[in-house]
């Protein structure tokens, strides 16, 4: 014991001194993984090379641009453009060059095909916002130099390939033209624009490609109209619907001159099928409808005369055109059959001969195709080979050959709503463990290996094995609870509906369920998941019951639709149970309250502010009716600026009687002048924070008190002309104003004003404190401010006598609606970088100190210890200060390059940070996502309760055997001695 | 983009009105970042593959990104008049951002300032503070780091107590000795021999 408390000064002592996060580089990947994605795929064009590695280029919903092996499905490279800047069009130019046009058509981007390097950007202008497109054509030459066509913002622009110079530009200024198509047949030096005009008149450009010249101009007007979109079915000929989605416009404008035809679509397809929307599609001669149940797959012959190929019933998907020869063109077809797709291959001019028919298993979990690619390949025979992408419901991407899965990407993990955690099940006799340490050799030898690594005497083979032995360690990644609860699942819901568990060890796929919840339905059109909770997490009763986890999602963008629950089985990933609920879900509130089966109570907050409690059952109502005035929560309304505190009033009155529902009033609110101030961030503490001690021991044995609330909220606001980016507003009129609001009384607790700053806001709450980060004006820089409260009420309590007499307040009942006596202390700090998401570890018991993860805008994850923001920082402190830990003041906080969590990494495209507690104290978990996910374990305070990965018992065995030797002879020495003596 | 000409670049920020309608008063803003060759790379040891494919400027904490060309060179297009912030995130550097002000009665001129150290900047090429290096150096082997272990300290301060002891207690005056040795009698301390199972057969 001893011996061990020696140990612990020994590595308190050491943590003191050094920056406490710290990884050698042989140490990546033993306590963290790292997961690229990409997104959902919009676009995929593949690499047409001869030589070289096949990759495919693809363009996401993400806004990433990457470039994958089309082999194994790996990332060769990845850039993830801004926010706003949405991918229009990708193409690959000149066999070497990708060009990227993106948003809205303003930018055109070129990168090196091998390596990812920008080669060029350029921006365009135009007159008007309109559709844009990026041609590649392959035939078009202007002296030597390849063109590229784009038409953005009611312009047309002829590029060139080496260097985006803009080579001729020709403006449709026309106020009602809207383009549709922009063409550009092979072999010939036209361009055609067409489009509407006014809805109702056809109107087609033709274009002299060489220099931008108007050629032609011809217009015809429709008395029907025109809806959505149009389709290309030869260079000359487009197919579009009139405005009741019933006739069929062939236009033809071959020579300059429009021709059209009309056809109903009664006409060719039997029974009336309502409004039709066109599929949009590149395979010459033929195009598809679709109505509310039938897709018709229609072909034109000659001269604009329509023939039905094929009416199906299934779920569909159609590839893009691809040219195989000179005049034939393939397309691949996906149809759906219970557990298995169907994919053919055909030639555009011959419908009913396959080159290719395939049925590829297909898991469930994945849902239906959204997307297909088709590229083929030339097989030994000479023949030709397909092979197709496709993209499913869940936006994960699969390499279709030969019948059979290649490889497959889970790149819905690239958009992450909601993470929560469950618990591994315990181990039990019947759980087979796997096998860790096989015998004693192999460990002796494992630690033998170790200690040469550690004198440094190990060859290059040694070390080796040492690093492929120690990633390898199955411990981490074994599927039952272990004792310091470094094993865990994480539940993530991602934006197509889907939930993952994901192993904490290795970041393995544990299971995946498409939540069928989230499938579109009559009732629900665009379902779109919420939240997630933790809804059982048995623990005490209930022992084998497996936890299940609440997903909360609604039917469509606004939030008066109605929502959806789902109950899913954190062990097996099936969906228990779902509701479709009758009113909407404005807000969800965990209760702090179980039922006998460890069920949490929940209170959902509807759009009219009625609350519903779930889960509906007697019990559960009998135990929330015990709890019924204590039940306070808020609302923010930041359009309005308002915010509101509410309780809960009496059963609901009205049209339903449902012992379930309740009635709500207001008990407060605050209203934010809307001239000078708008919420741009309200934070509260994480409900299951743990606080050790209320008790903060300062320098002098004196003790200041925590104001410890779960009812605080921070709130921020700003100047509405602030609100923007930063660079719109002068320093005069923008402010940044902080409060401390107690969400039951609605009582102001602390407010503060920073004139000249600005959001964005980003902040964390926990204990009796808030960090929160914004960007000053004056000095043009980001600032990080820190508010600690204190509780003045139980100061006295210092006094012994006070104690020993029974006159302290300790004992005292706390109620919020006294006047609450506090203190605060505040004190800013600047800080270099732009943040995108701020966070604090979290420990099982809350002793261990606390710091801050900084998710920077260069996406890494950086660890701050907490006492960088203390406000008793002075710039001379005393001695006794120096004692208690608290570090001279700076005017600005340390970054310490190796206290970055995310080490040499990028969480690409970071969105959230979110941290777990290990059972172990020392030990806390972070996972970061966004376009990646990072997953490590962090010990602010080192590890002390513990002993570290990399500790040798090979040393401390030969230190005890050194010790003992040294006892035996030095007991020899001694009784040598005695002896002597005693003969003296 | 015809005014993209390396002559244009080297003005840095080239702020010609823009050609659009509606937005008369948008500006470009042209730089450079530089890193240093040869720094690092093969001292530090650790070279990322493709690094200067990886540099992201950011202007605004993201409002736009853009990325370098083979050169180095960057450009923002469309920036409305104000002052602005630059940020660079490259891995295994540390960039200061820089303030940025884009005058509309001045086109051209530029007015550029690390947000660090406040060193004003006469053009717009950014380099970068100092290296970022995440990873602690494993300290070569040697007697010293063994001793200072735990386990060292332990075997050392044994080493001590059974060496210098006697040592200091030779050094004491024989009288005091005795005494010392009458008073640790009469407290009937055990000797060390006593204590150990053979000491038991004296």
């Amino acid at each position: 014991m001893a011996i061990r408390s020696f140990f612990l000064f020994i590595l308190f002592f050491s943590s003191s001194l050094s920056p406490v996060f710290s990884l050698y580089e042989d140490q990546v990947g033993l306590m963290d993984w790292h997961q690229q994605y990409i997104g959902k795929v919009k676009q995929a064009v593949f690499s047409s090379q001869r030589a070289g590695r096949k990759r495919v280029v693809v363009s996401t919903e993400e806004n990433v641009i990457a470039s994958l092996d089309l082999r194994h499905g790996e990332i060769f490279w990845r850039h993830l453009l801004g926010a706003d800047d949405v991918i229009d069009g990708i193409d690959i130019g000149l066999g070497k060059y990708v060009i990227t046009l993106s948003s809205g058509g303003s930018i055109l981007r070129s990168w090196n095909l091998p390596d990812g390097q920008m080669v060029w950007e350029s921006s365009l202008q135009g007159p008007k916002h309109s559709k844009s497109f990026l041609l590649v054509p392959t035939n078009l030459k202007f002296d030597k130099d390849n063109v590229l066509v784009v038409f953005s913002n009611g312009r047309l622009h002829a590029i060139s390939c080496i260097d985006g110079e803009v080579l001729w530009k020709k403006d449709f200024e026309a106020e009602s033209f809207e383009v549709q198509q922009v063409i550009q047949p092979p072999g010939s030096d036209l361009i055609y624009v067409v489009g509407f005009a006014a809805s109702y008149q056809f109107e087609m450009y033709q274009i002299n490609a060489k220099n931008g010249e108007l050629l032609k101009h011809e217009s015809a007007s429709f008395s029907s109209g025109f809806s959505g979109e149009v389709s290309l079915v030869s260079t000359e000929t487009v197919v579009a619907l009139d405005s009741t989605g019933s006739i069929l416009l062939t236009i033809s404008f071959q020579d300059g001159k429009i021709s059209s035809q009309q056809t109903p679509i009664s006409n060719l397809v039997e029974d009336s099928l309502g409004p039709a929307v066109i599929i949009p599609s590149s395979v010459s001669g033929i195009f598809a409808i679709k109505t509310d149940a039938v897709t018709v797959f229609i072909r034109v012959i000659g001269e604009g005369k329509l023939e039905v190929v094929e009416k199906t019933t299934h779920e569909i998907a159609v590839s893009d055109a691809l040219s195989i020869s000179e005049d034939q063109q393939a397309f691949a077809l996906i149809q759906h059959a219970s557990s298995e797709i169907h994919l053919t291959v055909k030639l555009a001019h011959d419908w009913d001969g396959n080159l290719l028919k395939e049925s590829v298993k297909m898991d469930r979990q994945r849902g239906l195709v959204h997307k297909v690619f088709i590229n083929n390949y030339i097989r030994t025979d000479r023949s030709y080979g397909f092979r197709v992408l496709i993209v499913m419901e869940d936006h994960s991407l699969l390499l279709l050959q030969q019948g059979e899965i290649v490889w497959s990407r889970e790149d819905g993990l690239a958009s992450i709503i909601d993470v929560t955690t469950s618990e591994l099940p315990v181990e039990r006799n019947g759980v087979s463990v796997a096998k860790v340490e096989h015998n004693l050799f192999e460990w002796l030898k494992g630690h033998m290996l170790k200690l040469k690594g550690t004198l440094m005497l190990a060859s290059p083979e040694d070390m080796a094995a040492i690093q492929s032995m120690r990633l390898k360690s199955s411990e981490k990644s074994k599927m039952t609870r272990d004792h310091n609860g470094f094993r865990k699942l994480l539940i993530v819901l991602t934006r197509a509906g889907k939930l993952f568990a994901l192993h904490t060890g290795d970041g393995r796929i544990v299971w995946s369920h498409l939540l069928r919840s989230l499938h579109k339905s009559e009732a629900c059109q665009s379902p779109i998941g919420l939240n997630l909770y933790q809804w059982q997490v048995p623990h005490h009763h209930a022992m084998d019951e497996n936890p299940s986890v609440l997903v909360v999602s609604r039917c469509g963008p606004s939030s008066d639709t109605p929502g959806v629950l789902s109950f899913v089985d954190t062990y097996t990933g099936k969906e228990l149970s779902s509701l479709s609920l009758d009113h909407a879900v404005v807000q969800v509130i965990p209760l702090p309250y179980t039922d006998s089966t460890e069920q949490r109570l929940h209170l959902l907050i509807n759009a009219d502010k009625h609350a519903h409690l779930y889960p509906k059952t007697s019990e559960a109502l009998s135990i929330f009716k015990r709890e019924f005035l204590n039940i306070y929560w808020y609302s923010v309304e930041d359009q309005n600026g308002i915010i509101k505190g509410h309780a809960l009033k009496c059963k609901c009155t009205g049209e339903v009687a449902d012992e379930f529902c309740f009635d709500t009033r207001d008990l407060w609110s605050v209203v934010f002048p809307s001239e000078s101030e708008k919420i741009v961030a309200t934070v509260t503490r994480k409900l299951n924070e743990v606080v050790h001690t209320q008790a903060k021991v300062v320098a002098d044995q004196d003790v200041m008190y925590k104001y410890i609330s779960r009812n605080l909220l921070f709130v921020a606001t700003v100047a509405p002309k602030g609100s923007g980016e930063i660079g719109s507003v002068t320093p005069e009129e923008s402010w940044l104003v902080a409060y401390l609001i107690d969400t039951v009384t609605g009582r102001i607790l602390h407010r503060v004003t920073h004139h000249g700053s600005q959001g964005p806001v980003h902040a964390v709450f926990s204990e009796n404190w808030v960090v929160y980060h914004y960007f000053n004006l004056r000095a043009h820089r980001y600032e990080m401010s820190v508010i600690e409260i204190y509780d003045q009420s139980r100061a006295d309590n210092i006094d012994v006598w006070k104690l020993v007499l029974g006159k302290h307040n300790l004992t005292s009942p706390i109620s919020l609606f006294s006047r609450p006596e506090v203190i605060t202390k505040s004190q800013s700090y600047f800080f270099t970088h732009s943040l995108k998401a701020i966070a604090v570890t979290s420990t099982a018991k809350g002793i261990t100190s606390k710091q801050l993860l900084l998710g920077t805008i260069g996406d890494q994850v950086l660890a701050l210890d907490k006492r960088f923001l203390d406000p008793r920082r002075t710039v001379n402190p005393t001695q006794a200060e120096k004692e208690e830990g608290i570090i001279p003041l700076t005017d600005s906080l340390p970054i310490i390059p190796q206290s970055y969590v995310t080490h040499a990494l990028r969480v690409e495209g970071l969105r959230g940070i979110i941290t777990v507690p290990a059972k172990l104290e020392s030990t806390t978990l972070v996972f970061a996502h966004g376009v990646d996910l990072f997953f490590t374990q962090l010990a602010p305070s080192r590890t002390y309760d513990s002993l570290t990965e990399d500790f040798s018992y090979a040393l401390l065995l030969i230190t005890i055997v050194a010790l003992v030797a040294a006892i035996f002879v030095t007991w020899r020495l001694s009784e040598r001695k005695e002896l002597q003596e005693k003969w003296r | 983009m015809a005014a993209v000409t390396p002559l244009l670049l080297l003005l840095l920020l080239s702020s010609a009105p823009s050609f659009s309608s509606g937005s008369r008063n948008a500006y470009n803003i042209n730089g450079r970042v530089k890193i240093p060759q040869g720094l690092g790379l093969g001292t530090k040891g650790y070279a990322l593959p493709g690094r200067m494919s990886n540099v992201k400027v950011l202007l605004n904490g993201g409002q736009n990104i853009t990325f370098l060309r083979p050169d180095g060179y960057f450009s923002f297009h469309n920036i409305p008049a104000g002052t602005h912030l630059i940020e660079v995130s490259a891995i295994g550097y540390f960039f200061s951002p820089v303030r940025v002000d884009v005058s509309a009665r001045t086109p051209g001129k530029v007015q550029a300032a690390l947000t660090e150290n406040r060193k004003g900047l006469s053009e717009l090429v950014l380099e970068p503070l100092r290296e970022e290096q995440y990873y602690e150096i494993r300290e070569p082997f040697s007697i010293m780091s063994l001793l200072k272990s735990p386990m060292g300290l332990m075997v050392g301060f044994m080493l001590a107590v059974a060496f210098l002891m006697p040592k200091l207690v030779e050094n004491m005056d024989l009288e005091e000795m005795r005494r010392a040795q009458e008073e640790m009698r009469s407290q009937g301390v055990p000797s060390l021999s006593s204590l150990l199972p053979g000491g038991a057969m004296n």
